[in-house]
Order: C-alpha cells, then structure tokens, then sequence
C-alpha cells in the first residue's frame, strides 16, 4: 500500500518534469537546429544581466536559431568553468561568454576552442585577452577608451579641471576610467581622483569636502550609480546641481532622473544589449558562413535589416572600429533619455 | 536499533551455516536492501540517469567528455560530502565547510604568492592549518556542549570574512592570480592535485578508436581528473572506517545516543572532535584541489558548499539526527546533485529550473528516507 503511494510520487514526479516549459524559443526555419549558448558569471540574482537575456532570446529570433543562457546559480568562477566544458561536450554551434577571470577561464575555453565551435567573448576582459583564449570578437566597452571620450565631450565643454569620484579603487576599470577622461582634458588624473568607498553618507561628505576646499574644480566623474547617487544630492544641497559639469558612467533610476532634470550632463551606457546580441549573432554567422574574420561578420551582421530595426526601437549605438566592434560608450544625454528610460531593465 | 544497523545487515549473505545462528533472524534479501540507508540514493540516481536519458540522451550528457564534465562536479562534492556524512552520522553539523574551502585556498595561495613559500609547503600548512580550526571547532562543541549548529555558524562568517581580509591585504583585490603557473612548477603538489592522469591510458583507447578524437589528433578527454581519485580514495577509507572498524561503531553510537555511548565507554569527545578534524580536511582538500584546477584563489569560492554538502548526504539516507547514515550514500548524493546541476544544462530547460528540481530531489529523497526509515524501525 505505501509502496504504492511512494511509485505515485515518483510518477506524479516525472509527469511534473516532462511537463516542464522548456524554454528556448522554438524556432522553425532552416537554421532551428542550431543551438547557441551565452554564459555569464553572475549569480541568478544579478539584475543587470536581465537585459542580455532579453537580448539573446530577440537575437535567436532573429536568426531562427536557438539559445541558452547559463550561468552558476551561485556566481562561483569555478562552476562556470564547468560551465564552459559542459559546453563543448555538448557541441553547442557556438559559444558566447563573459572573460570573468583570465585564469579560471583559459582552460575550460581551450577546450571549446580544441573542437572548432567558434566563441565570441563579451563584458569584461580585454581584447589582448580575448584573442588569446581562442575568440574571434570581444564585445564590450573598453574602459580607458571610454573615460577618454567622455573627457573629449567635457573638454569641448571648456573643461578644464575635474574631481573623479571613484568608490571602486580596488577595481583597475575604475582608474580606467579617470585616467581616459584625466588624459582628454589634460590634467593628471592622480592628482584629481578621490576614494569614496561605497558608503553613500561618506561617498556625500567626502565630495562636497573636495568641492570646498577644490572651488574652482570644472567637472565631476562619477563610475556608476554607487558614486553618482550622493553626488547628484551634494550638488543639490551646494547649489550646483545643473551649474557644474557632471557626468557619470552606468545608468540607475536616480541617475535618468537628474539627466531628466538637466543635473547630470551625460550617463555613459555600455549598453548591454548590444553585447548579448552580437555576440550571439556573431556566433551565428561564424558558425554558418565558416569564417573567422571579425571583419566580414561584422559587414554581414550590419547588413541584416532584423539588427537595424533593433537598434532602431531602443536607441542603440554600437561602435565600430578597424578590427573590430564595441558596444559603448553610448552617451544618454537630455535628448535620448525618454528611449532609454522607457526600455531601462528591459533591454537598455 | 538504527545505530547498529549497517554491521548487521553487512552480515546477510553469509553461508546457511551462519545463518542458522539462533540469536540472528532471517532477512530478506530484499527487505535488507530496503534497510540500508543508500538504498534511497541508488535510487534516485537510477531514476535520475532515466529521466536525462530520456530529456538529453543524444545532447553529449553521456559522451566520454560529458561524463567527465558531470563527474568532476559531483567529485569534488563528493569529497565534502563524505565529511559532512561522517559528522551527521555521529550527530553534529558542520556550517564552515563552504568557508574553510575558500579559507583553504587562500592559505595556500597567500604564503606562495607573497611570503616566498615553496607550494608544498604552503599546501601543508593550508592542511595544518584547517585540520587546527576543525580541532577547535569541535572543541568548542563539546566543550560548551552549544549545538555544533551555531558553533560552525559563528565560523562561517569568520572564515569567510578572513579569507576577504588576507585576499584584499596581500593582492589588493578578491581574487589572487597566477598560482596555477606556480603549483604546475612544483612537483609534488602537481603530482598529487593537479589537473588529470592515466594519460597512456586515454591515448592508447583513442588510438584504437575507443574514444573520440578533436580535430588536432588529440583524444577528447585526455585523462582521468585526479579529483575523481581522491574522492574514491576518502570514500574507501571513510566507509571502511565506518563499517568495519571500532572506531565506526562508536561513530553511530555517539550519534544515537551521546549519553548511552558515554556510559559504555565510548570517548564521545574525542570521537566528535576527530570527526570535526576529519571535515576541516574535506573542505581543505576540496580547496586546494580547486585552486590547483582554476589556478587562482578567491574569495568567494565555496559559496553555499557546507549546504550542497549536508543536502548530498541527506539526500544519501543520513539523518539529522544523527546514529544512521552510510558514506555510500552520500557519494550518490553527491553523483545526484552532480548529475542535477551540469545535467540540466545538457535539457532543454531553462536552467532557473535548476533549484526547483533540486528542491524537489530534496523533498524527494527526505519522505523517502522517512517511509524507509519507518519500515525498517517498526516492520518486523
């Protein structure tokens, strides 16, 4: 009798499983066979790789192929690496991942490579890296080059000083990005870049602290919304808020409000859309055209009208360069912050 | 009843003359399958291989290279699993196993990378060093007789925060680089830790056709992951220990009754304490085999693992309460969660999927266990 309720259970059990949604978008078409994976290291709580979901379910669409995505549940580089073996033991048609860590992940990517599947790298990590591990594109945004065009924008302005407010300096990104905006406009970024931790009460003090004693200081850089946040109140309470020229990198509520408000002059995004959808796509036409040249996949992904319309409905702007492409920095300023917020979490 | 039930069953299948022992009665062959407290595991282990059979039979799962891919995972939890079965078995629970896996890799990696230490010897000192916070982690158990429950709770926090604090103080970031380089250079440590083995082996099959080959000639596996090894190896010694020594009799005493053990003779501290040594030395091993194979040491590996580690061996027929379990067990526990958590993205599945499967495997193999358990304790 209980015997009998326990092969219930199990039945009940598998009945449940076999009902499961399975999830990759059923695609038709000559291509449905295909089956594309993005992995990425951040735990499933991470929010910000919500948008690169969406973008490689629209980028599977488009080209009538499937995708995964996965990632360790907990964010552990070890169990992405495992990740990434799974995957050429699977012999997905192509392999799209993030360089979390150059170290962890150069074996388990020798083995992806060692079978052929082409793999396209995105979001952290440099190119120097990226074509080590075997890749043929890295999509992402490079953070000195960012900084550097983001001085350029404030140097036109007639900037010439500035306060980098840095709540990350462990994180080499972080003087990345001060060093490229010091070196447009001219000034020594050392000299000019405050640690602020993330704390928001110090992060405020220690800002309106420089402005003070620094009052002929011509711009602020904040790195992200942690840094931006307290400066954008600082301002605020000083009076300057609107009178100073402030930018910052990465986008948050608070941060499309004041560029609203006309507080923030600029919020660079490194628009990560455009990274999981290239780089799937990039996948896609290695794998179907048999090419490796960045070059060609580039022209060929630029010429689909499905890419075009895209980038159309959210604003978006990659950047193309010689050998290669990037997918920011893309400036939200007063003129493009409606479309940006209107699809902010989704798929800007 | 439940304490002495494996050196008992391990008696069934002897010659007619054995059995006619007056003082032993007859057992099924069945009903002592039914008993054993793996009996559950095996399982859910065939039910499991059934069910991705049917989902991702022809994705690769079951390939040479897939099959190393979900078995190196459910080797290293494996061998923390084995420690944390041992320790349930004789009552006590252990919460640092996560962070004393990443305490032990930034013990190894630290003194290597920034004090000149040779690899080996920072290896033994990551080994002396975690099996000393087991000896005082179980001290202190039974010392202020605290549930090891809040004891190893206070050390998880304090493992883990140690390992941030040496990992930001000696390399300025969360994670130290480059010790894989430095661990390959040093023969000992990469003889014992490092990467795969039986090379010869792998290259002759694949010469002969037994195994696939990758476009540049060379075998798709090139040997079996050393992981793999070490956990048959602490397996075999902790179930031999278990089931057919003294030692092993009194671990099920302690955990069925501590009193009871006590007033027979049973030295139930020392018996806690070796075991809560024995558990440090899991979660060591399973640090430094990872830092040999990622090559890198950090903060924040071994997130979650005391709680994958407690679930195998639940899932293998432990019980909380500690005087039953086996070791077998937990290792298809740990094969289970293995399978679970690499075999799910070989489906079709989303893999959010993922912890509502693992949920249910849980719940699963807990009535199970219980329905088992009910038989086994009152059917006569």
């Amino acid at each position: 009798m209980r015997v009998r309720k326990i092969s219930l259970w199990l039945a009940t059990l598998m009945a449940g499983a076999m009902a499961l949604p399975a999830t990759s978008i059923a695609a038709d078409g000559p291509h449905a066979n295909e089956r594309y994976v993005l992995i990425s290291h951040a735990p499933d709580s991470d929010s910000w790789w919500n948008t690169i979901k969406n973008s490689i379910k629209q980028a599977g669409e488009d080209f009538g192929v499937q995708v995964d995505y996965r990632n360790p549940p907990n964010g552990d580089l070890a169990d992405m690496a495992r990740l990434l073996e799974q995957s050429a033991a699977r012999n997905y048609n192509g392999v799209a991942f993030d360089i979390a860590d150059y170290d962890v992940l150069s074996k388990p990517a020798m083995r992806i490579t060692a079978k052929g599947i082409p793999v396209v790298t995105l979001n952290s990590g440099t190119d120097a890296e990226s074509k080590k591990l075997g890749a043929i594109l890295h999509i992402g945004q490079p953070e000195y080059d960012a900084g550097k065009a983001a001085g350029e924008r404030a140097k036109a302005a007639g900037v010439k000083s500035f306060v980098c407010v840095n709540h990350y300096a462990t994180n080499v990104a972080s003087l990345q990005r001060c060093k490229g905006f010091g070196d447009a406009v001219g000034v020594d970024y050392r000299g000019s870049m405050i640690d602020t931790g993330v704390d928001p009460t110090v992060v405020a003090s220690k800002v309106s602290a420089y402005l003070r004693s620094h009052p002929d200081t011509g711009a602020v850089l904040a790195l992200g919304p942690n840094s931006a946040e307290p400066t954008i109140q600082v301002l605020e309470r000083m009076g300057k808020a609107g009178k100073l020229y402030f930018g910052t990198f990465d986008l948050s509520p608070a941060i499309i409000e004041a560029v609203k408000k006309g507080e923030l002059n600029f919020a660079i995004d490194q628009q990560p859309y455009l990274q999981g959808y290239m780089s799937v796509a990039a996948a896609v036409i290695a794998y179907e055209d048999k090419t490796k040249d960045p070059a060609a996949i580039i022209a060929k992904l630029k010429a689909n009208p499905k890419f075009q319309q895209r980038l159309k409905t959210y604003g978006l702007e990659p950047i193309y360069t010689a050998d290669g492409v990037r997918s920011g920095p893309a400036f939200v300023t007063k003129d493009n912050v409606s479309t940006v917020e209107k699809y902010a979490g989704q798929y800007r | 009843m439940s304490a002495i039930t494996p050196p008992m069953t391990g008696s069934i299948g002897k010659t007619p003359a054995a059995q006619a022992d007056e003082r032993i009665r007859r057992i099924s062959p069945w009903r002592a399958l039914l008993n054993r407290p793996e009996f559950g595991s095996i399982a859910g282990t065939l039910l499991i291989f059934i069910l991705f059979g049917f989902f991702a039979g022809d994705s690769g799962m079951f390939n040479l290279d897939g099959v190393m891919n979900w078995s190196t995972v459910a080797a290293y939890l494996g061998i923390i699993a084995v420690g944390a079965c041992v320790l349930m078995i004789a009552g006590e629970f252990d919460l640092s196993i996560g962070s004393m896996i990443g305490f032990a890799g930034m013990m190894m990696a630290v003194p290597a990378m920034f004090l000149g230490w040779p690899m080996w010897a920072s290896m033994l000192f990551a080994f002396a060093g975690c099996m000393a916070l087991g000896w005082l982690n179980g001290y202190l158990v039974v010392r202020t007789r605290l549930p090891s429950f809040i004891v190893t709770l206070a050390f998880m926090f304090i493992l883990r925060g140690l390992t941030l604090v040496l990992s930001t103080h000696f390399s300025n970031s969360t994670i130290v680089s480059g010790v894989g380089d430095k661990l390959s250079a040093d023969p000992v440590v990469h003889t014992l830790f490092q990467g795969t083995t039986l090379h010869g082996l792998f290259g002759w099959l694949a010469t002969i056709g037994l195994i696939e080959k990758l476009p540049n000639g060379e075998p798709v596996v090139g040997g079996l992951p050393k992981v793999l090894l070490w956990w048959l190896g602490v397996a075999a010694v902790a179930g031999f220990i278990l089931s057919r020594t003294r030692f092993g009799n009194w671990i099920f005493m302690v955990g069925g009754d501590s009193n009871a053990a006590q007033n027979v003779g049973v030295p139930v501290r020392r018996v806690k304490i070796s075991l809560f040594v024995f558990t440090a030395f899991c979660a060591c091993l399973f640090g430094v085999l990872q830092v040999a194979d990622v090559g890198s040491a950090a903060a924040d590996r071994g997130l979650q693992k005391e709680f994958e580690a407690i679930i195998a061996a639940v899932i293998g027929g432990a019980l909380l309460t500690g005087g039953y379990g086996s070791v077998l067990g937990a290792c298809f526990g740990a094969l289970i969660f293995g399978v679970v958590q690499i075999g799910i993205s070989y489906t079709n599945f989303d893999s959010d999927w993922y912890r509502v499967f693992l949920g249910g495997m849980l719940l699963l193999a807990v009535l199970f266990n219980h329905y088992i358990r009910s038989r086994a304790t009152t059917g006569k």
